[in-house]
């Protein structure tokens, strides 16, 4: 009890005097940051775990791209399964003048089966569970879509050749929940209306769900059932395993955002390290008279473990409840994007922070604090006997360890953590070894410098270790940060820029038969574009070489999901302009009866097809079978419509086929799309450049999370820059009384003081600017395959920003010393 | 008041207080003393009778609570802090007990400091001049830390002559040295104050070294309790 007394007592010494203050902050903005991003993604996967029943609206889900047979829906009803259809596809939605693609979800009464389906009948009106599904005639939308065609209830809709009456506006769909990124708003319309919209015909791109429902042993025993006849090519959605690719998403996003995070403890853990290592050099005297009164070794050690426990205690819970507030600024950064309300917040996150910042505390300030039992007694007497100093290899170690305890439990990867790990060490070694270099250079420069270059100059070089230690925590940041700002943008610009001018800018996909002549002409006159129309066929690849497909026997992902999903097939009677034969022929000039396929090399090299191999696709339940006579590159920039596979003309007839086609339309005539939608209802039309501009907003908005979780590491930064200069204070004080005795003004020391901050902050910035550039040009080149331009804005922006922080930081942190009287000079002899 | 010609140092009514737990201590007081140019001083006393705090205010380090202090013809009670260092810069010369050597500069630049400060061109080349008249050219981009104790004092006393001052101060400048190197530290100061006909004022508790100063002052609990002069060789 008495130790645990004096430990408060030592505390609370020690919080007056200043000397814990920085290791406060630091364990403050460690567990800051952990628990924010901590919160933040637990609210997020809870909000798609808990109700995963929810997600499906129903407990097992049946999916295809073809219609539900009768078969199937007899079948369901006599394990006697609740069911309910729906078929959800893209269209265009018109309003007026107005054009909007908009995702079209076709429901029958039943849905959804779990969960409930609510809506308004005004634009954020008054909320209501919905009984029933729209009504013939009627549709209900979100408030995205009221928005962007600037309707009212009760306004008209078209929908393919129907007009629909806006009925009510959907504020929550179950089966929607989980989709963190709608990219297209939402129409519901009544199952039994489809068909007169004439937006489905055969061969039409859309998706036909199943929604069953019923006691977990009828679902399951249905499930079996339909797993074991694989011939239907339905996809199985259980409960178990909704929204697979949403989990893995969220599962990367987690493990990215958490080992962000780590970069931010990391540092933080430097700072301690450094402040505890003063805090350590500060109480020699304590413990040597504590000894000398009879304290034994082990009380020492008790005493300093348990006062730096508290301490850790203390502000590791006032870092997680900084960090509850930042977690609210995550989820508000994300706002718009998320389908629906998180869940509040648990505890548990908030607990691991609290827990992972008292060991963090331990870790980087014990192998420090433990050489005070070292301190002898007669240092009473002789105060030059001093303890060695704690071997940097244990600190080290220490350090090492401590951050590999909590990687694992950021990332809950251990092959992630080990990569990422040793990435982060690789980078912060390469950050050293460059400003150690960079400090040796000033350390030249002085030679020619005036009196204050010289002097702030040699205080970089004679601080070698701090110096790299502030280097490499300011600059760590702002890389990051570049990364984050120029560099994506960069890279995105790169990218349109790549596309030549004239590059299409709209698809039309959905494309009937009956419409394809019309079609042509009508764009070659209204559009003066003379594009070319091409068929497609939904195919599934079956066999290679007679062989039954196994998406199993492909380790490469991209390979498995080809190996599954369905693709477009084509015919073509000539090479297109943007492809190129590599290997084999173009088919006979005479058609000799064979069934012919030309296979793009990539997808070739992914799912192993070569020269002569026998293809059976599956098409709407019938097989056809055909050799690949020749292997081509294709030049996806063009944006031209291109296929993975393509047959010879007459292969694929009879099949249910729609056209495709691409062309490039000036923004003065886009007026002209009504007409499309007009005369051919069907026909869905594809706003490319509307895409990309989502796709980028999602990017930012992403990327803010990010760079609100980067803001932690500059922050951390800076502690280490503080815990830096805390650690050189008493020599400042010194060498400025001696200079102001040998005649130096305010002005002087001020100068020297600029000169070593901005030497600092240039070598900080100049790293970070190589970082960035060092980066991007590996994602140009590697990642995205894309050119690689040098960003001049990087070398102006990045030493700027470091120069400007260290500055005035390291002003602010020194500038005691200018008030330093002289006298100190004679004092400290 | 006008110092009279030939008055480098003039202290009149010099008190020091400092505020103290128990009330205000009393440091120095009364205290006047006139040097003229070329003189070297002795100010001897026990540890706590306030001989680094006379020194200090006599070479414009702090301000006293009362009376005053010219220094080479500047009332210092009348200037800031950059003004008394501004007379410092090129006047006024320092030798410390602990040798008070910038330990990020090398001997070279340590010594090229005062010469700066003070604006003086060809700062290398005469503060290289300076450590050869210490005997230590072969040192001159070594740091302190490569240097022996007295070695660094050497460094010391070329930095505090570099400007070739009119007034210097020595703060106990053998006090971190064994006896032997304290000999020729002394020797050494001594014979460069004559060469350079400066001021000396120094500040020990060794009699002995007392003994080489044309006059000793001794200083006991704050006051000047005597006064012994003697002629110099």
């Amino acid at each position: 009890m008495s130790l645990i007394n004096a430990a408060f007592t030592a505390l609370k010494r020690d919080w007056r005097a200043g000397e814990l203050r920085l290791i406060a902050l630091a364990t403050v903005l460690a567990v800051a940051a952990l628990s924010s991003v901590g919160l933040f993604t637990d609210r997020v996967s809870r909000a798609i775990e808990a109700q995963a029943t929810e997600l499906l609206a129903a407990d097992l889900v049946l999916e295809s791209t073809n219609p539900i047979t009768d078969d199937l829906l007899q079948r369901a009803q006599a394990s006697g399964l609740d069911r309910t259809r729906s078929v959800s596809f893209r269209s265009m939605a018109l309003a007026g003048e107005r054009l909007e693609l908009a995702e079209v979800k076709a429901v029958e009464a039943g849905y959804p089966l779990r969960g409930q389906l609510r809506t308004s009948s005004e634009l954020f009106g008054a909320e209501q569970v919905a009984t029933t599904v729209p009504g013939r005639g009627t549709v209900w939308v979100d408030a995205r879509l009221m928005q962007a065609l600037d309707i009212n209830v009760g306004d008209t809709v078209k929908l393919g050749d129907i007009d629909f009456r806006l009925a009510r506006i959907i504020t929550y769909e179950p089966d929607r929940g989980g989709e963190l990124f709608n990219i297209a708003p939402r129409v519901l319309i009544n199952l039994a209306d489809l068909n007169a919209t004439g937006l489905i015909a055969p061969g039409s791109r859309a998706e036909f769900r199943l929604l069953l429902g019923g006691a977990t042993e009828a679902i399951a025993a249905f499930r079996e059932q339909v797993e074991a006849d694989k011939s239907r090519g339905l996809k199985i959605q259980g409960i178990r395993d909704a929204r697979p690719e949403l989990r893995r998403a969220l599962e990367r996003a987690e493990q990215f955002l958490g080992l962000s995070v780590i970069v931010a403890v990391a540092l933080c853990g430097l700072a301690i390290a450094m402040a505890s290592r003063r805090f350590t050099l500060r109480h020699y005297d304590t413990c040597a008279m504590l000894r000398c009164l009879g304290a034994s070794q082990r009380h020492i050690t008790g005493l300093f473990t348990l006062q730096m426990l508290v301490l850790a205690a203390l502000f590791s819970g006032l870092g997680a409840a900084l960090g509850f507030l930042g977690q609210t600024g995550l989820t508000s950064l994300l706002q718009g994007m998320t389908a629906r309300a998180l869940p509040v917040p648990s505890a548990w996150p908030l607990l691991s922070a609290i827990l992972a910042g008292i060991v963090a505390v331990t870790g980087f300030s014990l192998p420090q604090l433990w050489r005070l039992r070292e301190v002898s007694p007669l240092r009473v007497l002789r105060r030059d006997l001093a303890p060695a100093p704690a071997a940097s290899r244990i600190v080290f170690m220490a350090a090492i360890a401590t951050l590999a305890f909590l990687t694992p439990w950021q990332s809950g990867n251990l092959k992630l953590t080990l990569y990422m790990f040793f990435g982060l060490l690789g980078t912060a070694a390469a950050l050293a070894a460059g400003a150690l270099t960079g400090i040796r250079v000033c350390a030249r420069l002085r030679a020619g410098t005036g009196i204050a270059w010289r002097y702030g100059l040699a205080n970089v070089a004679r601080r070698a270790e701090s110096s790299v230690a502030q280097v490499l925590a300011i600059g760590l940041g702002v890389t990051a940060l570049l990364l984050l700002t120029l560099v994506r943008s960069d890279l995105l610009e790169s990218w349109q820029d790549r596309l030549a001018p004239g590059t299409p800018n709209y698809f039309l996909i959905n494309i009937q038969p009956d419409d394809v002549a019309a079609l042509e002409g009508f764009l070659r006159e209204r559009a003066a574009t003379n594009t070319e129309l091409y068929p497609m066929v939904r195919a599934r690849l079956t066999q290679l070489n007679g062989r039954t497909l196994n998406p199993d026997d492909y380790t490469d992902a991209r390979a498995k999901r080809l190996a599954t999903r369905e693709f477009n097939l084509s015919w073509a009677s000539r090479l297109q302009d943007d492809n190129a034969i590599i290997a084999g022929s173009w088919w006979p000039k005479e058609p000799d009866g064979a069934t012919y396929f030309s296979v793009e090399e990539e997808i070739g090299k992914d799912l192993g097809m070569a020269l002569n191999d026998r293809l059976t696709y599956s098409v709407a339940g019938r097989e056809i079978t055909g050799t690949v006579r020749n292997i081509r590159s294709v030049d996806w920039d063009t944006f031209n419509v291109n296929f993975f596979v393509s047959a010879n003309p007459g292969a694929l007839d009879g099949l249910p086929a729609t056209w495709i086609t691409s062309f490039y339309l000036p923004s003065e005539r886009r007026s002209m799309l009504i007409d499309v939608v007009r005369n051919f209802p069907s026909v869905t039309i594809i706003d490319v450049a509307a895409l990309i501009e989502q796709v980028r907003a999602i990017m930012e908005q992403v990327s803010r999370t990010v760079e609100f979780v980067f803001g932690f590491t500059l922050l951390a930064g800076l502690v280490v820059l503080f815990a830096t200069l805390q650690n050189t204070h008493d020599e400042r004080r010194l060498e400025a009384a001696v200079l102001r005795s040998l005649g130096a003004g305010r002005g002087a020391i001020l100068k020297s003081l600029a000169a070593e901050f901005l030497a600092l902050g240039l070598i900080a910035g100049l790293l970070a600017a190589l970082g960035a550039t060092t980066i991007s040009w590996l994602l140009a080149r590697f990642v995205f395959d894309l050119p690689f331009a040098l960003n001049g804005l990087l070398w102006l922006l990045g030493p700027l920003s470091c120069t400007l922080v260290v500055l005035g930081t390291g002003i602010a942190g020194t500038r005691h010393v200018l008030h330093v009287p002289p006298m100190v000079a004679l004092r400290n002899a | 008041m006008n110092d009279a010609p030939g008055v480098i140092v003039q202290a009149r009514q010099l008190g020091k207080q400092v505020a103290s737990p128990g009330g205000t201590l009393t440091i120095l007081a009364d205290i006047d003393l006139t040097i003229a140019a070329g003189e070297s001083v002795a100010i001897i006393g026990v540890s706590g009778s306030g001989k680094s705090t006379l020194l200090g205010l006599l070479a414009g380090l702090d301000l006293p609570t009362s009376g005053e202090v010219h220094l080479a013809g500047a009332a210092l009670n009348s200037l800031d802090e950059d003004g008394r260092a501004a007379i410092r810069a090129g006047r006024v010369g320092f030798v410390f007990q602990s040798f008070q050597l910038l330990p990020g500069l090398t001997a070279l630049e340590n010594v090229m400091l005062p010469l700066e400060l003070a604006g003086i061109e060809k700062a290398a080349e005469l503060a290289a001049g300076r450590l050869a008249e210490v005997g230590l050219s072969e040192r001159l981009h070594h740091y302190p830390r490569q240097l022996s104790g007295g070695e660094q004092q050497r460094v010391a006393i070329a930095r505090a002559f570099a400007c070739r001052p009119q007034i210097l101060f020595a703060d106990e400048p053998t006090g971190n040295l064994d006896q032997q190197t304290g000999a020729q530290i002394i020797e050494l100061l001594f014979r460069l104050n004559r060469e350079h006909a400066a001021t000396l004022v120094l500040v020990t508790h060794d009699p002995a070294i007392a003994d080489h100063c044309g006059r000793c002052l001794t200083l006991a609990a704050g006051r000047f309790t005597g006064e012994a002069r003697r002629e110099l060789d």
